[in-house]
């Protein structure tokens, strides 16, 4: 066994019994940790594993979160609502749901789990059969706090929520799991913004499992900002259902970690249910961000529309598979796949793969994917007008980036993104 | 302020200019014509800085100072201009902030004040008054969507905006229809004064009805092959460039 599994043992056995059995779950919990054992590692040629290289985690050997203080400055720019954890717990002194509004339950998992009732988190006892769903096995066994949202049907919350995930060094790498449940009831809307930040160089890893349920006519608006400290491993996880008419804008800026998995799988359960979902993902330095999205096209009428930009320099290592599967009776489907990438380093490294899969009638699906450099000639005519060759260059990247946070239709909530990419894109070596 | 002398430049192992020399004064407008392939659009580009071209001998002098030596932008710093024959399209860049930040690195690199929004604001609607541009196109990114007039009247405000010492149209009226030929006629006209110089390049004479040029130079295989007053442009007009094709300036042959 690897050392990692032993010690994600010890961990286990660790969890208070009366936590650990809550909500009815100590026999889903025991299960999902007996599968991740048995079934170990992923084999490195596994197709959905080949682009992470797990050894060096299989290698380790992760500790108990204890949990740092954070200066709150940190946060200052992100306002209330908000949870925030520090290295998978809850940090009350950076939480405040003082602003929060009617119609919408924003709650803390570790708040909620002692004494639940099965009913109440229904979710977390959800099984995984996939020999190679690891993370979510480890995350079925071991989450006990993140993030409970659940809106109320007709209620249309028009302040965001904010959902903040630090990381903070400590004596030893941590691992922690972090388990967010986002519910939206008939015709309710809502959006929730992701954080993820360090305070400060750390190695921890961290285990995201959020499933996402929207009932009919629903809409969600979800951004997440990784800004995590260049040695931060991320393995993020997005299971989503959307019934019928409900619609899912997502957008991912990924600027931070040294590794960063994520995996976003979408179900179109409901007729002309639609998910819009746009990644802006930089690569620079050592760092390496492998994304898997599965699109799956259930209900007739469904649509996709998935906009994704990738830049990788320096070393970097960018992954982007792209899955759009419309399944038989999905017809009058519309999906749309494009992700465009920039290379601009001899030592950088970019793989894409846009699959599709059509078992039903009149649909309509497109993709593309492509790998370039920085249009020469946009280049030279920056430069002929007076901007130097490195500002050129970053104006140029930004506004390739940019394009994916049309996704969210939220002019704000984009701007801020945008600035946090203009930020982080200043700093960077292209 | 411009002395280009015997330039020679190749691309793509090939030579185009083969010994151009041009002098252009402050205050003075002066035409480059020629056929398709004599070296019009290479001649600004190399001016301007465009990579891909080699220059094997020869020298180009701007206010006394090696030009060919300077980065494009230090070129910009120093005051030239070129109008794009295809001004390129850059998605997710407006146009306003791309003017301005523009406008600032060049006085950033003259070690001039930078312009705020306000200030910047400012000078903009002046400038946008002569040339009678549409106000929503400041906020569109640069050049998409645009209509070829546009996108050529774009070039023309920018101009406007930026006050070069020495402005390069390179075929500015290519594409465009009688309406938008006359407006960025106009805003050229404006912009004539005694410290700017201008070098207009064309295949066709018709701008030079609206544009009045000092001088004409005949561009044809990489040199210049007659030079002129305005009614140059009419000759070549009514002869073709066939009248001009075989001819050499006198130290040549």
């Amino acid at each position: 066994m690897s050392a990692v599994f032993e010690s994600f043992q010890q961990r286990f056995a660790e969890i208070p019994e009366a936590l650990r059995a809550a909500g009815g779950l100590a026999e889903s919990r025991a299960e999902a940790l007996a599968a991740a054992v048995a079934d170990g590692l992923p084999a490195p040629r596994a197709e959905r594993w080949r682009y992470t290289n797990l050894r060096a985690f299989g290698a380790r050997s992760y500790r108990a979160a204890a949990g740092a203080a954070v200066d709150a400055a940190l946060i200052a720019d992100i306002p209330a609502p908000r949870l925030a954890f520090v290295n998978g717990w809850l940090d009350s002194a950076l939480s405040d749901l003082s602003a929060l509004p009617e119609g919408v339950s924003f709650r803390a998992l570790g708040r909620v789990l002692p004494g639940a009732q099965a009913r109440d988190v229904v979710h977390l006892g959800r099984r995984f059969k996939q020999a190679d769903e690891l993370f979510a096995r480890l995350n079925a066994a071991l989450a006990v706090e993140g993030a409970l949202i659940i809106v109320e049907a007709g209620k249309t919350i028009d302040t965001p929520l904010h959902i903040v995930s630090i990381g903070a060094p400590e004596s030893a790498e941590a691992a922690w799991h972090l388990r967010h449940l986002i519910d939206l009831g008939a015709h309710a809307s809502l959006t929730v913004v992701e954080h993820l930040l360090s305070s400060d160089a750390h190695a921890h890893l961290e285990n995201s499992l959020t499933q996402v349920h929207l009932k009919p006519g629903a809409v969600l608006r979800h951004a997440r900002q990784q800004s995590a400290a260049p040695g931060a491993q991320l393995f993020q996880r997005i299971d989503a259902s959307l019934a019928a008419g409900a619609q899912y804008r997502r957008v991912d800026l990924d600027l931070g970690a040294g590794l960063s998995r994520l995996e976003f799988n979408a179900r179109l359960e409901g007729e002309g249910a639609q998910v819009i979902s746009g990644g802006a993902q930089l690569a620079d330095g050592r760092r390496a961000l492998d994304t898997r999205l599965q699109m799956h096209h259930i209900a007739g009428n469904t649509s996709c529309d998935l906009r994704w930009r990738g830049l990788a320099s320096g070393r970097g290592k960018l992954s982007f598979y792209g899955g759009i599967h419309i399944h038989a009776g999905a017809d009058g489907t519309d999906a749309s796949l494009q992700d465009r990438n920039l290379l601009l380093s001899d030592a950088a490294e970019i793989n894409t793969q846009p699959v599709l899969v059509i078992d039903a009638d009149e649909v309509k699906a497109a993709h593309g994917a492509t790998v370039g450099e920085l249009d020469a000639g946009a280049l030279f005519y920056l430069r002929s007008r007076g901007l130097p060759e490195a500002q050129a260059r970053a104006l140029l990247t930004r506004a390739f980036l940019v394009e994916a946070l049309d996704a969210l239709d939220h002019s704000e909530l984009a701007e801020t993104l945008s600035r946090a990419l203009i930020d982080r894109l200043e700093g960077a070596e292209l | 302020m411009l002395r280009i002398e015997n330039l020679h430049v190749s691309a793509g192992g090939r030579e185009i200019l083969k010994g151009l020399s041009l002098e252009l004064e402050p205050g003075t407008l002066h035409a480059v014509m020629g056929p398709n392939g004599a070296g019009k659009s290479t001649l600004g580009h190399v001016l301007a800085g465009r990579e891909g071209y080699e220059v094997t001998q020869g020298s180009v002098e701007f206010n006394g100072v090696d030009l060919l030596a300077l980065e494009p932008e230090e070129r910009a710093a120093a005051g030239v201009f070129l109008a794009f024959q295809y001004p390129v399209e850059i998605p997710g860049v407006n146009n306003t902030y791309f003017l301005r930040t523009a406008l600032n690195a060049q006085r950033k690199a003259r070690g001039e004040e930078e312009l705020d929004a306000m200030q910047f604001l400012k000078l903009v609607r002046q400038k946008l008054q002569v040339l009678e541009l549409k106000d929503e196109l400041l906020h569109r990114a640069v050049n998409v969507g645009f209509s070829g007039g546009e996108k050529k009247r774009n070039e023309i405000f920018q101009m406007a905006v930026l006050e070069p010492k020495l402005a390069i149209l390179d075929e500015t009226d290519s594409g465009l229809d009688i309406d938008a030929l006359k407006a960025v006629a106009a805003g050229v006209n404006a912009q004539r004064s005694d410290e700017r110089a201008f070098l207009v390049i064309t295949h066709y004479q018709r701008l030079l009805d609206y544009i009045v040029p000092d001088r004409v130079h005949v561009l044809s295989d990489g040199r210049i092959v007659e030079s002129g007053g305005p009614e140059l442009a009419k000759q070549l007009e009514s002869h073709g460039y066939a009248w001009v094709k075989d001819r050499q300036t006198p130290e040549h042959v």
